[in-house]
């Protein structure tokens, strides 16, 4: 009975092509670590945003207090507490949600920079395609680590906004290069060129009819670049160049590690931090991975 | 073949030079100025002034950087201000630390992904598969500061494997051999972190290599010819499979050159990228303008030796 079902099921997948939704979602179907990584992941982000709109009080959160200084895990503390008697599990729901309204910025302004001149250079080709390739090719070969983590000691009132710029500056070059190269090939389709035998204006062709060809690889690249921004900036707050310390980050929570002593005693204070990030990232590149399966026929498991 | 090392050679030179031109300012524009670990309350302000004259800080910025420039050629790239040494000296010394490091991570790297590559290539869909892409997933998706973290939590803190800091324990002289064995007891450790977080590339390279060669023709030739299956596999397909994988080499460079600075601040190992934090947070320029010319020079350096290696080992891709 079940079987039968199915085939009528499949039945109509052939009467109409899929769509990209059913795409996906037998793919996630198929992929039950990546359903099971979505499902996560909604949670939590869900649960982190609801959590810090309605419940915690920040300025409690802050408050240092020093009876419980590294106070270890137990009833008052989930997760115990770091140096300043703050509590660790409070901290790493607020710094989790900064650490992904940064990522969230940096990737949606990477991506509509990226994939805006990685349209223009792949479309209009010429000089301009060749001054933006000479320009990507010399932020490639750059040591991008270095310069970011100078650029952010040099700027003299140093908020979180600056530091969403200062790392979309170095990173768009990745999806503009990837867009330029499908933008290019699409170019060359027959109905780019029958459209423009038709008269069409150049910039209708491309946000038109370009643009929505290639939003399957743009949503998986974006996806992708989530999870690598979430890296880089919690690695660069680690380092003591990403957020101010002020404001709490997940990898400044890990941050407390650089002291050996933290590092070996009071591990409840840095150690849940670094597995959270890892997780996520794990979750991020899962989902990715099974939307660059869906959006590639070729690669689909369902 | 020639021809091509040489352009791409001269595409490195104003590659550089505008790398020079922001570092120099971005240097200049950094708060605070050099001396000010060396200024107490009492140092006399004539001193200060004198200091900076001598400097040449106060000379227009073009003249800094054309003057900073042409000692660079002559391999003086000033006084670090911290250290009250030679930059040059001291990025040396640092330089031989990484290198070690990096030479034992590359090594390790290419033990690790090799043969992971060859076997899920070879046994493609089985379970061993499976578990090597995954595997190559997950040290794909894991920052390097978790890992080196975790790492030096386990094995250096916990199980007490590996020491935890340094890069030599005092008590050995230089030159013996417990000496050089203490040494590379200390760069295990971070060598092992950083060459399993560099292992994807290479092993998802090589598997789909492996895989796309067995539907060549040459193979089905030499298969039809009645040479066993194990015999393809080591003289044909993987003699091909494996010389692009040299290409990875520069790539990997220029790879473990950014991962030095999370590595080596992680596991206290004294090299370069442990150096350019440090220099970052006291705000010694001399020295961060150095290791940043030389970071973006061995970078270039690391992408020209990928493609030399690449127009040896496949001709069609050789620069016309």
């Amino acid at each position: 009975m079940a079987r039968k079902n199915k085939n009528t099921g499949n039945n109509n997948y052939v009467n109409s092509p899929p769509t990209g939704l059913q795409v996906i979602f037998r793919e996630f179907m198929k992929d039950k670590l990546a359903m099971f990584s979505l499902l996560l992941l909604v949670i939590v982000i869900v649960g982190i945003f609801v959590w810090t709109w309605l419940g915690i009080d920040q300025q409690q959160l802050l408050r240092v207090s020093l009876r419980d200084k590294f106070a270890e895990p137990g009833e008052k503390f989930w997760l115990g507490a770091d140096q300043g008697g703050k509590d660790i599990v409070g901290q790493m729901i607020v710094g989790a949600r900064n650490s992904m309204l940064i990522a969230i910025a940096i990737t949606l302004i990477t991506g509509v920079f990226g994939v805006a001149v990685g349209l223009i250079c792949g479309y209009f080709g010429g000089w301009i395609d060749n001054l933006f390739m000479r320009i990507i090719d010399f932020f490639i070969t750059i040591p991008q680590l270095m310069l970011i983590i100078v650029f952010i000691t040099v700027v003299p009132k140093y908020t979180v906004g600056a530091f969403i710029l200062i790392m979309s500056l170095f990173l768009w070059t990745g999806t503009a290069r990837l867009v330029r190269s499908k933008a290019l090939s699409e170019s060359r389709r027959d109905y780019v060129l029958a459209s423009k035998t038709l008269g069409t204006n150049d910039f209708i062709i491309i946000i038109r009819e370009i643009l929505p060809n290639l939003s399957s690889i743009i949503i998986v690249e974006m996806t992708l670049n989530f999870a690598g921004n979430v890296g880089i900036e919690t690695g660069l707050s680690y380092l003591g160049f990403g957020l101010p310390q002020s404001t709490p980050s997940l990898g400044t929570l890990v941050a407390s590690a650089n002291n050996p002593l933290v590092l070996q005693q009071y591990w409840w204070s840095w150690l849940p931090a670094a597995l959270f990030i890892l997780f996520m990232m794990l979750g991020i590149n899962y989902v990715g991975q099974a939307l660059r399966r869906a959006a590639d026929s070729r690669q689909r498991l369902g | 073949m020639w021809k091509t090392i040489v352009r791409r050679f001269l595409i490195m030179i104003p590659q550089l030079f505008v790398l020079s031109l922001i570092i120099f300012i971005l240097a200049k524009n950094m708060p605070g100025d050099p001396f000010t670990g060396l200024i107490t309350p009492q140092t006399d302000p004539a001193r200060i002034v004198e200091l900076t004259e001598k400097a040449g800080l106060n000379d227009p910025w073009y003249v800094q950087y054309m003057r900073w420039v042409g000692n660079a050629f002559q391999g003086d790239f000033g006084l670090s201000y911290t250290y009250k040494r030679d930059v040059a000296d001291l990025i040396g010394e640092r330089a031989l630390n990484t290198f070690w490091l990096s030479l034992l991570s590359v090594l390790l790297l290419y033990l690790i992904a090799i043969p992971l590559g060859i076997l899920a290539g070879r046994y493609q869909n089985s379970r061993l598969d499976k578990t090597i892409v995954m595997y190559s997933f997950v040290t794909y998706a894991i920052p390097t500061f978790v890992l080196g973290l975790i790492f030096l939590f386990l094995f250096g803190y916990k199980l007490e494997w590996f020491p935890t800091s340094g890069s030599v324990d005092v008590q050995y002289d230089p030159g013996t051999f417990s000496y050089f064995w203490n040494k590379i007891y200390h760069i295990v450790l971070p060598s092992i972190t950083y060459a399993i977080l560099g292992t994807t590339g290479i092993i998802q390279y090589l598997r789909s290599e492996i895989i796309d060669a067995k539907a060549m023709d040459y193979v089905r030739t030499a298969r039809s010819k009645g040479i066993p299956m194990r015999k393809v596999y080591s003289k044909h397909i993987f003699r091909n499979s494996l010389l692009p994988i040299a290409a990875f080499l520069g790539f990997t460079i220029t790879g473990l050159l950014g991962g030095s600075i999370f590595i080596e601040t992680i596991f206290g190992y004294p090299g370069m990228g442990e150096l350019f934090v440090s220099s970052i947070l006291s705000r010694d320029y001399s020295v961060i303008t150095a290791l940043v010319m030389l970071f973006g020079f061995l970078a270039l350096l690391g992408s020209l030796l990928s493609d030399i290696i690449m127009s040896i080992v496949d001709p069609r891709i050789r620069i016309e």
